[in-house]
């Protein structure tokens, strides 16, 4: 028989303790010291008072910072949207693999994070920029075409034109895409391994083609699944900086760039932190949807 | 002195372990080591990259007993950042020009000890002074540098010389080949420059025209670089960058570099100086001074500067240094444009907000 947690209060305290005085001390806490910096203003280059004052939040809502939260949120969402449709392929063909490729495909979608996310994006440049993999591998493509047609008595082509991949918002996508990528997967997979085959079948033997089983059955199964693999995709893409800034031209600068810069260059940290808590209160606004959806299926199921 | 230092080190290791160290320390005693001797001396410096030359570290240590420890920032608003809540540890600092005014003004700074860097009289008459540190009470000069324009001889329209700031800044010659640094202050300083004023003190009519123009030669500019400016022109990317000198003479000086070139253009640029600090709180403030003067040392100059190649501050140094170096002039630009280079001073946080809200809007628009 299951037992309830009350009934063991001593060894609930005894495992719930550690981790909470670890998320008080170094997460509350920080958070706290910086909500507080929102409040405050700089009087000198590193001392900054305490006053209450709401002008770092009046100036975080001025057109322009509202212009960029607008356009990471585009981006975040086109980046999620790409990793949903590629991802749920993928994590489907896991799903309905053998158990012994199931652990080989899983690790595979693992191996990336084995590995630094700056070395990550840096490989992605070697394979994007212009004298690159993918230029490379166009440009044998376009003069072995180039030779055909000369063999074929046709005109050759034109010189080859390296294709722009790199230093562009595409860029910033593609890279988000593939560093988000598992986020999306691991949650679907896991929504999709557990569903009941039956269903599936029952909806192919009542004359149901694939899709339609896909789109009309296994979706809405999943519908768990592919609602917290958003939000684990968006709510990281919408904060990302590093592969704007590596990736990005001078047009991609996302909102944590904006952060950072205040952080750092700008040397003001209660704009900053104004900032960041502005990043903050849409990401919650993104976790109340997800659980509003969620409640409004798990209503419709019963 | 080497033996004794090395049992040293290895006591400092057995020390960690507790109960073992009792007993080495008794014989330790007995052995006769000096007090001093029983602690290891570290000596932690904060530097830029690729900044040192390749034996520097180990021959301090060799001649002054000290251990380096080195760790990288990759600009000042890092080296700023890291220390703007207390010195975590640092001994020696190597800010900017800019940032020694603004780390002074913060109490950042330690007051030098002249008397312990005889090596001071080893420098170039214009840097015994400087107008960002009035007699030279915080910092010493390491290096200086100026921004410039680097670019690939193939690329440029006739084999022309981009020799002005218009090519970056206010032209479509090199449209979609060129790439900026993404620092604000120096872009917009520059930007001043290009229109024939001072970078400092720039009026507010002149900062909406900048921003303006920045904002036109956008579309035009394949990227903002965060000083890897050299890497881009080397992979093929772009055709025309804004650099500092010391770092596209490395690129020239490398296999196959006789490809680019280097120049500054014609209204004049911004002069930066590195410069060695210790800031507020260090440990260990002796052995920091020591190394501020073995860096300011003839011969180990030389080697930093054969090494990095940024033009030296250091009379002692450049009577060593080869024809080679001395007349580069990459390295050591032609005294006409020199003449009409400034420092940027640091003029107050406020100033600094204001350049960044300007690149935000450029960034954004």
């Amino acid at each position: 028989m299951e037992q309830s947690w009350r009934r063991a209060k001593a060894a609930f305290a005894a495992i719930a303790l550690p981790p909470m005085v670890w998320l008080l001390l170094f997460f509350l806490i920080p958070l706290a010291v910086i909500w507080a910096y929102s409040f405050g203003e700089n009087t000198g280059p590193v001392t900054i008072d305490l006053t209450g004052t709401f002008s770092n939040y009046l100036r975080a809502i001025e057109p322009i910072y509202l212009e960029i939260f607008g356009k990471s949120v585009v981006i975040a969402g086109i980046t999620t949207l790409l990793c949903l449709v590629i991802g749920f392929p993928v994590a489907l063909a896991i799903a309905f693999a053998s158990p012994r490729a199931k652990i080989w495909l899983l690790l595979l979608i693992m191996l990336p994070f084995w590995t630094n996310l700056l070395i990550r994006t840096f490989a992605l440049i070697a394979v994007l920029r212009e004298h690159g993999y993918v230029n490379f591998v166009l440009e044998w493509l376009w003069n072995n075409a180039s030779w055909v047609m000369t063999f074929a008595g046709l005109q050759p082509l034109g010189e080859f034109e390296p294709l722009k991949l790199l230093y562009n918002n595409a860029a910033v996508v593609i890279g988000l895409v593939y560093v988000h990528l598992p986020f999306m997967v691991l949650p679907l997979y896991s929504a999709l391994d557990r569903m009941d085959r039956s269903l599936m079948e029952a909806s192919l033997d009542l004359g149901a083609g694939h899709l339609r089983t896909i789109l009309l059955v296994v979706v809405p199964l999943a519908a768990p699944g592919i609602a917290s693999g958003v939000l684990i995709t968006f709510i990281p893409a919408l904060g990302a900086y590093l592969t704007p800034d590596l990736l990005g031209g001078p047009d991609s600068q996302m909102i944590a760039n904006v952060i950072e810069r205040q952080f750092k260059r700008a040397n003001d940290w209660p704009f900053g932190a104004a900032l960041s808590f502005l990043l903050m209160y849409l990401t919650f606004i993104a976790i109340a949807l997800q659980a509003l959806l969620q409640r409004r299926s798990e209503v419709r199921r019963i | 002195m080497n033996r004794k230092l090395k049992g040293a080190s290895r006591r400092s290791v057995l020390q960690q372990f507790g109960a073992a160290a009792i007993g080495l320390s008794f014989t330790g005693g007995l052995s006769g080591c000096s007090p001093a001797a029983q602690r290891e001396r570290v000596v932690n410096f904060y530097n830029w990259d690729t900044y040192i030359g390749p034996t520097t570290l180990e021959d301090f240590q060799a001649a002054a007993g000290a251990r380096v420890e080195m760790s990288l920032f990759a600009n000042n608003d890092e080296l700023f950042a890291r220390l703007r809540a207390g010195n975590p540890g640092f001994d020696v600092i190597v800010p900017s020009n800019e940032f020694v005014t603004r780390m002074a003004q913060a109490n950042m700074l330690m007051p030098l000890d002249r008397t312990k860097i005889p090596n001071f009289e080893n420098l170039l008459p214009d840097f015994k002074d400087a107008s960002f540190d009035p007699g030279r009470q915080y910092s010493m000069p390491y290096t200086w540098l100026v921004l410039g324009i680097g670019y690939r001889k193939s690329a440029m329209l006739n084999g022309e010389t981009p020799d002005s700031w218009r090519f970056l800044f206010d032209s479509d010659q090199y449209a979609g080949r060129i790439a900026l640094l993404s620092e604000s202050a120096d872009l917009i300083r520059l930007g001043a420059k290009y229109m024939g004023l001072s970078v400092n003190g720039i009026p507010d009519e002149a900062l909406k025209q900048i921003e303006d123009m920045f904002i036109r030669q956008k579309p035009r500019i394949k990227a903002f670089h965060g000083d890897n400016g050299q890497d881009l022109l080397a992979s093929g990317e772009i055709d025309i960058v804004l650099e500092y000198n010391g770092d596209m003479a490395q690129l020239i000086a490398a296999e196959g570099g006789d490809q680019f070139g280097f120049v500054v253009p014609r209204e004049g640029t911004l002069i930066n100086s590195d410069c060695l600090c210790i800031p507020a709180g260090a440990p260990n403030p002796d052995d920091a001074h020591a190394l501020i003067n073995f860096l300011l040392d003839a011969e180990a100059g030389e080697k930093i500067t054969t090494e990095i190649q940024y033009p030296t501050p250091n009379a002692a140094v450049a009577a060593r240094m080869g024809e080679a170096y001395q007349n580069n002039p990459v390295i050591f630009p032609p005294s006409d444009v020199m003449g009409k280079s400034e420092y940027g001073a640091f003029e107050g946080d406020d100033r600094s907000r204001v350049y960044e809200e300007m690149f935000t809007r450029i960034s954004a628009a």
